[in-house]
């Protein structure tokens, strides 16, 4: 919105203009400034990724990895990225909402801040750490679990056998990633349940409203633009995380099973190919970015959508 | 529908914190009850015991009988979230869910007691509830749209109507009109006059004006210091407390002395 300081109808003679005052002016400043540097850089990256990776979409398909043209090899780490950040959400929001919940409505006072400041902590350990664990101590301990789900429910093709003998399958790499989204989404779950206006929650109450009555007519429905918002963020880190993923994942092609090894994601692709490639491989590798890229972004627009679509009801008015 | 209240010697505590002392007093059916008082007195703790909603901040706890037709409500057997869904309460500033229709905040208690209930039911719920709450005429052709787009006074009559939907025992109203403009208050005081016919309907309101108003008894509440525990000076009839009141504090009170 713009507001002019020229009054509609100038009074004769002496034109008055509101004195501007320096702090004012440089804070203005300052904030514009930062506002611009934002845009510039991120048209930068889209600007780059976008000039390196034309030659890949040019490129004579014989050259391209697999022999069969860029989309022909994008599309399956399209497919590993997306599912791999799905079975993390699948996982994480349900028991991120449940935390979030226990935090800010049912723990006793001393034991949430506890609970928060745990919480919390787990969003501190690097990713390399994380990928540790998932080899060392995750990927043995849920192969069994694996092989069970091939030999009962074998006959769906998400869980077609045989089961990786390792354990380092796509599922793994997903619950890798739910523990690594897990603190992002409780942690802004929590805070937007605890703003949940005392006001809403008496007038449940006073309706005689049990506790879980209460949360689900005041507390849930207050919360659920932030709820999608975290969860949205958490999903753009568990598209974007690629140490985990590339240490975890036993990667290979295509496949529809979920407990073998095969598939892999874009940013694991990049992080594990990078270091030696050349020519045409390098922009192959960054068009694959610029196709993560698209899909953040999708992602995010998709979310700010779903979160406007019912503006007038979301308690902020 | 509408049963008296009973309490006695009642104490209400925020921790070790002693906030009302020794209440004692009665509650008629199918009246208006006005508490009076300065600020921090404890009307509004002291009206949240009577339904049970003092006790949802952590650390608090009451001492005493509120009888309700001549059942405890703090019996040990006795579920507080029972006891809300027979006495309704309407709060200081207008509080309807603002993730709901006006339709949906109207039916939200009854919702809590029996999930089905068919759309004709419902309508006829949401029909004679917003009537009794004065606000059919201004909310029939919105009835899907959020609460929050109403202005301040249409709010506090949706929650009236919210309040009274599940047909309650008896009305609370902590200071109902102190965030809204005379005309609403108006509003507001011209439908606890027709509430009454039906309800018990208890009041606590800062406006003296107002309490003698609509009131047909109100007690006065006074502190003697800060830290001192809030106490009943006295109950009467409301010309009475308004004209020639027992105790010295009440007609210091109500002549403007002080508070």
């Amino acid at each position: 919105m713009t507001t002019s300081t020229e009054p509609a109808t100038k009074p004769p003679g002496r034109p008055r203009r509101a004195k501007v005052r320096p702090g004012d002016r440089n804070f203005s400043w300052a904030t514009r400034a930062a506002g611009v540097l934002i845009l510039i850089v991120l048209a930068g990256v889209a600007a780059f990724l976008v000039r390196e990776a034309i030659p890949a979409f040019r490129a004579d398909p014989a050259e391209i990895d697999g022999g069969e043209g860029f989309f022909a090899y994008v599309w399956p780490l399209v497919f590993g990225t997306l599912v791999a950040a799905f079975i993390a959400l699948i996982i994480a929001t349900p028991l991120a909402l449940g935390i979030a919940l226990f935090i800010s409505h049912y723990a006793p006072r001393r034991m949430a801040q506890g609970l928060g400041y745990v919480v919390d902590l787990l969003a501190a350990i690097p990713s390399v750490v994380y990928g540790l664990w998932g080899i060392q101590w995750l990927a043995p301990n849920v192969r069994g679990t694996w092989e069970w789900l091939a030999d009962n429910l074998g006959f769906i093709p998400l869980f077609a056998g045989p089961a990786s003998a390792t354990g380092r399958t796509m599922m793994t790499a997903g619950v890798v990633l739910a523990v690594m989204i897990l603190p992002i989404i409780t942690a802004i779950a929590r805070e937007v349940f605890l703003q949940t206006p005392t006001l809403h929650q008496e007038a449940a109450l006073a309706l005689g409203a049990t506790r879980w009555e209460m949360i689900r007519m005041a507390v849930l429905p207050f919360g659920r633009p932030g709820l999608i918002s975290g969860v949205m963020l958490g999903l753009g880190r568990a598209l974007g995380e690629t140490m985990a993923v590339a240490m975890v994942l036993s990667t290979g092609g295509f496949t529809w099973s979920m407990v073998s090894s095969g598939n892999n994601t874009i940013a694991a692709e990049i992080a594990l190919d990078f270091p030696e490639s050349a020519g045409i491989e390098t922009n192959t590798l960054i068009a694959a970015g610029l196709v993560l890229f698209v899909i953040t972004l999708a992602v995010n627009m998709l979310a700010r959508w779903i979160v406007a679509r019912r503006e007038a009801f979301s308690g902020a008015n | 529908m509408s049963k008296r209240i009973d309490v006695s010697d009642l104490n209400v505590y925020y921790g070790d914190f002693l906030a009302v002392e020794g209440v004692t007093m009665a509650v008629e059916a199918r009246s208006v009850t006005a508490f009076i008082g300065p600020s921090g007195c404890g009307k509004s703790t002291f009206i949240r015991t009577l339904n049970r909603l003092h006790e949802v901040v952590p650390g608090t706890r009451v001492e005493g009988k509120v009888l309700l037709d001549g059942q405890d409500l703090y019996g040990p057997a006795v579920d507080p979230v029972v006891v809300r869904r027979q006495i309704g309460m309407v709060f200081q500033r207008p509080n309807p869910f603002p993730t709901m229709s006006l339709r949906d905040n109207v039916l939200a208690g009854i919702k809590l007691n029996n999930s089905r209930m068919r759309k004709s039911e419902a309508d006829d719920v949401v029909e004679r509830s917003l009537r009794g709450a004065n606000l059919w005429n201004e909310a029939k052709d919105r009835l899907d749209t959020p609460g929050s787009g109403l202005s301040g006074g249409q709010q506090q009559r949706l929650c009236i109507a919210r309040a009274i939907a599940v047909e309650p025992d008896v009305l609370l109203m902590d200071e109902p009109c102190s965030a809204l403009d005379p005309i609403s208050t108006l509003a507001i005081e011209d439908l606890i006059a027709e509430l009454k016919e039906n309800y018990t309907i208890v009041i606590v309101t800062h406006n003296m004006q107002q309490a003698a108003r609509v009131s047909d008894r109100t007690a006065f509440f006074n502190i003697a210091g800060t830290g001192q525990p809030g106490k009943l000076i006295e109950m009467d009839d409301t010309t009475k407390i308004f004209t020639n009141p027992g105790e010295k504090a009440t007609e210091d009170y109500v002549s403007g002395r002080f508070g």
